[in-house]
């Protein structure tokens, strides 16, 4: 305000008759004072260019008298024209004074700068004719060509600071594995302590995301979603951001296996309503942030498929095929499968694999192997199939026709070892179905097929699941409120050939089947209308190691290494949200009350490094390594033991010496409160007498005359 | 511990009393009807009748011969515990709740509800020895607080009053001016309504309970936070253990 006053002053304005509220600054000028919704844009990481981001300067053009002006100036609109719209007077070519002429370049100014580059990008070699190639740029490019030195200095070597190391947290002293919460609206991670019977916190964000948080395969990145895009995070400890990845109103996210790519989706209203969602999906390199590959089209195009009676997108899109090398990725079409490789993200062999109404495929975890599902076609003249297919050879290893099928379900073993179908089959009257499963031997000479039924064949199927790493896997079966669960192995005895079953636990509330990452031991856990019912189950010996609740639970989460189990109460119910931490038999070790609990996901582990020879000799020795963690056990608890004595011991130093100080005041106020009371003497609770006091109440005297006879 | 089951209240109760010798116990409820009973038999001896409204707390005098009740009736009434009568009543514009003798049972204070406009308040009544002589007149009257004040009860010495409430913030009071001396914090206080509140035997330090989970314990004299005791639930009474080692918090079951 000082200055306008002295600027007025100078001009001898007089600033009382100014109305300076009727001041209009001329549009776009505002002589440098930022106005209060300029910071807010700050913030906006979708940066817009200031100045003349818009403006591309287009060179060697031809040079033209006055005449044909006009000519070619409408010639280089037209083009121009096509990819944005030219501000007014947007198009101007500059003219030598001295020739008349054109000086042989132009600018063109758009109103956005996304037009501009965008013009830049498809125009720049256009070839107007043989000696006339278009050379555009950015206005603003041009400063920056004009200070190349003309002499070529070689460029200076940046000195290498190394990034953080990502892996880091796979080195914590003591083994803990660590987890991401999200309740309210902060997102936490964790270390999951069991030793402590409590986790330490490793990281907390207030709105470190928008909507949802999810790890990446091996654990390296955590991805948080925003309205603009995603973003990925990492470290042991610090969970500094590492890269973004720009895709407005992104709703979900997928990565490739091997941490390299990001798959990011987004489904738009059409601008029709009765137009189908148009769906917009981006791969982006994970380290470098850049596009690979985007596709675009409707969401029919992308809806194709799905088995179960799913409809619509289901995500992922994109399969990726098992391994870290992320050599492929597929997806289905109309009777096709696209199958792409990442070293171009082109299809392989240019086209996509005609697979003739094929509704379902998935990826072997390990080896690049489809297994397709194509129901049955032309009322029965071709009946049902399930294929194997090898990539990129497209061989066909393994076919198998299946007959009165009503509907298919593939399950891989996470080695890639064994693939079940689990296969719907009407019966003869075709009013109801019965299941049975095609097992595959996928190492086996030829894949063998064997077929397995259950002893009875009309029970409903509930849930199957494969042990991770191992031969076998366990079914709930059954129609009863109390279904039964069944475990069988791949192998049976001496013979490795033959599926055979282990035992059929009869009876139980269990309605999901959650195995240990490491195999061996399996929850049966009851969710949803069985209200949390958990049982901790010993596949080895087949024996049930512990049963226990977590009333209203709704997800059950093993920890990567198989020690550790969590089950959580999401947000989906109003009370009791929250998770609690079992050990891998069933011990309760602590638990965590949290309001609004959405998500919580424990951090992967990459896998081991140890060779399998050496992770038998560790399994052999095991005495010898567990006797040096048992005497750090016993350290901590020592040392936890002390610290506690310690604390109890002040707390209970500073209570007494509470209790003391109110005595001593109650003591001298002693006199006080007996002249409140005039008089009345001490008020101690001791110093009364129980004394029982017979009190004889006369309740009456009546007379009466009785006669003697 | 055997417990004994007293029956007599046909609506809910809502404040319990033990006298100083610790033989008689009163009890409040909605049914309009204050109740005494033998302690350790259970036996009911009499209920007071009176009131027209539900009665929200009471308070014995030291003697165990007064008893005076709050009650939604808009009026606090002083009865004489043995025979039932009433001896005086006090009236107000609007529903008394909180009631608690002085030291020598001289002096009471009784809260009153916020009510059609009117603020919530702490009225300090003399209580005369003959209740022939006792006049509605008050000695002093507080207000500030916003919302309900639960509980308003004396401080030590009866030189301070001290109230919580609604608005989650324990308050001292000077019993002679009015003024308004202390303020517990708020970062340390209560984040949600105070619902109870209840002394130590020599007034030295108080629980108070609310609705945020936790029950914490103060000094009556500075207004210190010592120690808090979070639950799982929101509480909605406390009680502490003459002993001094243990208090009691009821938590509100869904």
């Amino acid at each position: 305000m000082d200055e306008i006053r002295a600027t007025a002053g100078r001009l001898n304005i007089d600033l009382s008759s100014v109305d300076l509220d009727s001041i209009r600054l001329p549009s776009g000028e505002d002589f440098g004072v930022v106005s209060d919704d300029e910071d807010l844009k700050e913030d906006d990481p979708l940066e817009f260019e200031a100045g003349f981001g818009n403006i591309i300067v287009v060179d060697n053009l031809p040079v033209v008298p006055k005449e044909k002006f006009e000519k070619l100036e409408g010639v280089i609109r037209k083009i121009y024209s096509q990819i944005g719209v030219i501000k007014e007077d947007g198009l101007w070519m500059p003219v030598d004074p001295e020739t008349q002429k054109t000086l042989g370049y132009c600018f063109i100014e758009y109103n956005t700068p996304q037009e501009a580059e965008l013009a830049k990008e498809k125009t720049n070699g256009y070839k107007l004719d043989r000696s006339h190639i278009f050379a555009v740029s950015m206005f603003d490019d041009i400063e920056k060509f004009m200070k190349v030195p003309d002499e070529w200095a070689p460029p200076e070597t940046k000195p290498y600071t190394p990034g953080e190391n990502l892996q880091k947290w796979l080195t914590d002293e003591k083994a803990r594995d660590q987890f991401v919460i999200r309740a309210g609206s902060d997102t936490e991670v964790l270390w999951n302590d069991a030793r402590q019977s409590k986790p330490e916190l490793v990281y907390k964000r207030s709105f470190w995301t928008e909507s949802f948080v999810q790890w990446s395969p091996l654990g390296t990145y955590l991805a948080t979603v925003h309205r603009q895009g995603a973003q990925v995070w990492g470290g042991a400890t610090t969970f500094n951001r590492l890269t973004r990845y720009a895709h407005p109103q992104v709703k979900l996210i997928d990565f490739s296996p091997g941490e390299k790519f990001l798959v990011t989706y987004s489904s738009h209203e059409p601008s029709n309503p009765r137009d189908t969602h148009r769906v917009v999906i981006n791969i982006f390199d994970v380290r470098t942030g850049k596009v690979m590959r985007d596709f675009k089209g409707s969401a029919d195009e992308f809806a194709i498929g799905g088995t179960g009676g799913v409809s619509g997108v289901s995500w992922p899109v994109f399969k990726w095929s098992g391994g870290k090398d992320d050599k492929y990725f597929a997806r289905i079409g109309k009777n096709v499968i696209s199958v792409y490789e990442t070293e171009t993200f082109t299809l392989i062999d240019k086209k996509s694999i005609k697979v003739e109404n094929v509704m379902d495929f998935c990826w072997s975890p390990t080896d690049p192997i489809l297994a397709l599902y194509a129901p049955e076609l032309g009322g029965g003249n071709q009946p049902a199939r399930v294929s194997l297919l090898q990539i990129p050879s497209k061989e066909e290893l393994r076919q198998k026709n299946l007959f009165s099928v009503s509907d298919c379900k593939m399950y891989w073993q996470s080695n890639g070892d064994y693939l079940a179908v689990k296969v719907d089959r009407y019966t003869k009257t075709k009013k109801s179905t019965y299941t049975g499963f095609e097992l595959f031997r996928i190492k086996g000479r030829d894949i063998p097929n064997e077929v397995l039924e259950l002893e009875n064949k009309n029970d409903k199927i509930i849930s199957f699941a494969w042990e991770p790493k191992g031969h076998r896997f366990a079914v709930i079966h059954g129609d009863s409120p109390r279904p039964d669960v069944s475990f069988y192995s791949m192998r049976s005895g001496t013979n490795t050939g033959r599926v055979s079953k282990l035992t059929t636990i009869k009876g139980k509330q269990a309605n999901a089947l959650y195995w240990s990452p490491a195999g061996r031991f399996i929850i049966l856990a009851g969710l949803k209308g069985f209200n949390g019912q958990l049982e901790f189950y010993n596949v080895e010996e087949l024996e049930t190691m512990a049963t226990a609740e977590h009333f209203m639970a709704t997800d059950v989460e093993w920890d990567p290494t198989g020690r550790y189990v969590v089950t959580s109460v999401t947000s989906v119910h109003e009370m009791e949200n929250g998770f609690n931490v079992w050990s891998f038999n069933g011990k309760l070790l602590y638990r965590i009350m949290k309001d609004h609990f959405f998500q919580f996901l424990w951090r992967p582990r990459p896998p081991s490094l140890l060779s399998p020879e050496k992770e038998e000799e560790i399994a052999k020795n095991l005495k010898k390594y567990s006797k040096k963690y048992e005497a750090e056990d016993q350290d901590v608890s020592l040392q936890l033991s002390e610290q506690d004595r310690e604390k109890r011991k002040m707390l209970k130093e500073e209570w007494d010496r509470w209790v003391s100080e109110w005595k001593r005041l109650h003591e001298e106020q002693k006199l006080e409160r007996q002249t409140l009371r005039d008089g009345e003497a001490s008020d101690e609770e001791e110093e009364y007498e129980a004394k029982e006091v017979e009190v004889e109440e006369l309740l009456d005297v009546s007379e009466e005359v009785i006669s003697f006879d | 511990m055997r417990p004994i089951l007293m029956k007599g209240h046909e609506r809910p109760l809502t404040f319990l009393k033990y006298n100083r010798e610790g033989d008689l116990l009163f009890s409040c409820a909605k049914d309009h009807t204050p109740t005494v009973w033998f302690a350790d038999n259970g036996e009911r001896l009499g209920t007071y009748r009176g009131h027209n409204g539900a009665v929200w707390s009471c308070d014995a005098s030291r003697d165990s011969t007064r008893l005076i009740t709050g009650s939604a009736d808009q009026t606090a009434k002083l009865w004489d515990v043995q025979t039932g009568t009433q001896l005086y009543t006090f009236n107000f514009d609007s529903p008394a709740r909180s009631v608690d003798f002085a030291v020598g049972d001289k002096l009471a204070v009784i809260t009153t509800d916020p009510f059609m406009g009117l603020t919530s308040a702490i009225h300090i009544k003399r209580i005369a020895r003959d209740h022939s002589d006792q006049t509605s007149e008050s000695v002093v009257i507080l207000k500030g607080p916003q919302g309900r004040i639960n509980r308003a009860v004396w401080g030590p010495l009866n030189k301070t009053i001290i109230s919580a409430g609604e608005d989650a913030i324990v308050r001292i009071w000077d019993s002679e001016t009015g003024k308004l001396l202390k303020e517990s914090d708020k970062e340390d206080g209560h984040k949600k309504p105070i619902t109870s509140l209840s002394k130590s035997n020599d007034c030295s330090h108080f629980l108070t309970g609310s609705l945020d989970k936790s029950a914490k314990l103060w000094d009556s004299r500075t207004l210190t936070l010592i120690k808090t005791y979070v639950t799982e639930r929101p509480v909605n009474a406390v009680a502490m253990s003459p002993l001094l080692d243990h208090v009691c918090a009821d938590r509100e079951l869904n």
